[in-house]
């Protein structure tokens, strides 16, 4: 295999030779390190997401080009007529389609650790002495920057359409902040189904399943007041309303507490429940 | 190294694991002395990756025990991972990164701070001839560099027992040897190697002890030379020119060398097993004896041959049945195809 020489460089390949006592060397017994930290496990795996949005730029296309088009064509789709002017429009809408492109874009934790998985790297992983969820945390921390970067995105295409929060710089911070914290507590649900589910398509399924009734069914595109009482009483429940409402209310300037502490209840029974199962399958494959 | 003469690195006993229907351990015993290489030879399907991956703590076994040095592999799995290393069949490290990054990572999961880390990382890149490759994705490298970088990620905090399953499977043949150099080197140091192969060469020129593993099950074990002296160490291929002649030629192998004959598909050739356990000669005076009795009859043979007996004959002689089922031969040709 030509590939396996020096590159070409106009001087003769050099092929490998493997010398007995440069192995040797290395092989010399070092101390073992003490075992790194859950932190700091967790650290390492978040520089290998980093790492690879680093060589494979195009995966950041679903977040940057998909919340744009979703902006975009809601706005101009029920501004004119569900308010007054798309403009109008966009003060109640942008929290909303911003909380569903994200919550959407979390479903791609499963989908890449599906992936990762299939390709075999986990087993390397697995067999490491490193606290266990270390390499989930680690990826999951990674996807949270993509989620930051989707929420900038739409932030931005917002701002230049017209939209205004009242609740200024801050507002807007506490916003996203909450969003965040959401999308990392559901992202467990995926990595959950990525590691039960066989290929990557069935986890896209399954989370298109989810994610579409979850993320229209809510609060997000119109006010539940005109919807008939049975899908009141769902959409009331629905964790994505209780998120948006709290979303809603900080980028307003205002807070709505009642809101804020469901999707926190919500948030901690993702981790509490899913990160369980997750970490169930993942030490039982 | 004063492990070497600690006895056993691995015990298994009556391991069993199924998936849906299929038996891939069905009741596995293995003892692997501390400090070689062990071999586990057998056709795909026979269950060697599925016993890697439960002494490697990956899979837990459905029952049956397994203790790594001591440490039971599902109980004490924390125990075991700190001593042992994978270099599995596929994607051993991560493709998207470069050679520097994946073994920097593999360091700071090991506890190693980034400088110690970077530095080990440069290191073993320099041994294992991959510094000019060092900053490029591993998905760019070579099938060689592949399983390069794979065991040097495998070593970089040197373990007491490194797994190899398949190593070189799918590499041509310079790739081979140097990876059977490191093996070597590997083993020199005092790490047990617990390899898996489809080759009996490979686990011949490698291995002090081998089990032939068909079925989900050890169907023989014992040093190499104790496995071909009971196999037959040679295999004598003969092309005749006249096919009419070969029911003479039969005879005469059979009757007079007392070995195994097989007609082969071919209407000229015709294989005889030597160097086996009845006789009191070895497999080259025997080959030689089996030329001079032909000619002695006017049989013309036009192409001879002594080698190895393949996988195929070991299973042949030890279970009756061909080794490679027809489906995993395919399987295995799309596999060195990608």
């Amino acid at each position: 295999m030509s590939s396996d020489t020096a590159t070409s460089t106009g001087r003769a390949p050099t092929v490998y030779v493997p010398s007995t006592e440069a192995l040797a060397t290395v092989l010399a017994p070092g101390k073992r390190p003490p075992r790194p930290s859950a932190l700091a496990a967790s650290l390492a795996f978040s520089w290998r997401a980093l790492l690879k949005i680093k060589h494979v730029p195009e995966q950041l296309f679903d977040v940057t080009a998909f919340p744009i088009i979703m902006v975009l064509m809601f706005t101009y789709l029920f501004g004119g007529a569900l308010a007054d002017s798309p403009r109008d429009y966009l003060q109640f809408f942008l929290p909303g389609i911003m909380v569903t492109s994200v919550v959407m874009i979390t479903m791609y934790t499963g989908v890449g650790l599906n992936t990762d998985i299939e390709k075999g790297v986990f087993d390397r992983f697995r067999t490491l002495p490193v606290w266990r969820p270390a390499a989930l945390v680690g990826m999951i921390v990674g996807d949270v920057l993509r989620y930051v970067l989707a929420a900038v995105v739409i932030l931005s295409v917002g701002l230049v359409l017209g939209f205004r929060p009242d609740g200024g710089v801050l507002g807007v911070l506490a916003g996203i902040g909450l969003l965040v914290i959401f999308s990392f507590a559901f992202s467990w649900v995926w990595t959950f189904f990525g590691l039960v589910l066989r290929s990557e398509k069935s986890v896209m399924g399954v989370s298109m399943m989810v994610l579409f009734p979850l993320t229209f069914l809510s609060n997000v595109f119109v006010d539940p007041s005109t919807m008939p009482g049975w899908l009141q009483a769902f959409v009331k429940a629905n964790p994505i309303t209780h998120l948006v409402s709290s979303v809603r209310a900080a980028m307003g300037g205002t807070t709505d507490a009642s809101s804020m502490a469901w999707m926190v209840a919500w948030s901690a029974l993702f981790i509490v429940v899913f990160g369980t199962l997750t970490m169930y399958r993942y030490n039982r494959r | 190294m004063s492990r070497r003469a600690t006895g056993l690195a691995i015990e298994a006993a009556g391991l069993t694991r199924s998936f849906g229907e299929t038996h891939a351990l069905a009741g596995l015993d293995l003892a692997v002395p501390a400090g070689a290489v062990y071999g586990l030879l057998g056709p795909n399907g026979a269950g060697k990756t599925t016993a890697v991956r439960v002494l490697a703590t990956l899979l837990r076994p459905d029952g049956g025990q397994a203790r790594v040095f001591g440490h039971d592999v599902v109980t004490e799995a924390d125990a075991v991972r700190a001593r042992v290393s994978l270099t599995g069949q596929y994607a051993s490290v991560d493709e998207d990164l470069t050679g520097t990054e994946n073994l920097i990572l593999l360091g700071r999961l090991l506890g190693l701070r980034k400088p110690a880390a970077q530095q080990r990382a440069e290191q073993l890149l320099a041994a294992f001839g991959l510094t000019d490759a060092a900053g490029r994705q591993v998905k760019k490298y070579s099938g060689g560099m592949r399983r390069r970088i794979d065991i040097a990620a495998s070593i970089l905090s040197t373990p007491d027992l490194l797994f190899l399953d398949e190593p070189t499977t799918g590499l041509d043949p310079r790739s081979r040897n140097q990876v059977w150099e490191i093996v070597r080197a590997v083993v020199a140091h005092g790490t047990t190697v617990l390899l898996t192969t489809q080759y009996l060469d490979e686990a011949d020129k490698l291995a002090s002890r081998i089990a032939v593993v068909d079925h989900g099950r050890v169907i023989a074990e014992g040093t190499p030379g104790e496995l071909k002296s009971s196999v037959g160490s040679g295999t004598v291929h003969l092309r005749l020119r006249d096919a009419a002649q070969r029911p003479e030629a039969e005879r005469l192998l059979g009757t007079t060398l007392g070995v195994p004959v097989q007609l082969e598909p071919d209407p000229v050739a015709i294989t005889a097993r030597v160097g086996g356990d009845g006789s009191d000669l070895d497999a080259s005076a025997q080959a030689a004896r089996a030329l001079g009795e032909l000619s002695r009859a006017g049989i013309v043979v036009d192409d001879f041959s002594l080698g190895q007996p393949s996988l195929d004959e070991v299973f042949l002689a030890l279970t009756d049945h061909p080794a490679v089922p027809a489906e995993a031969e395919r399987d295995d040709a799309l596999e060195a195809a990608r």
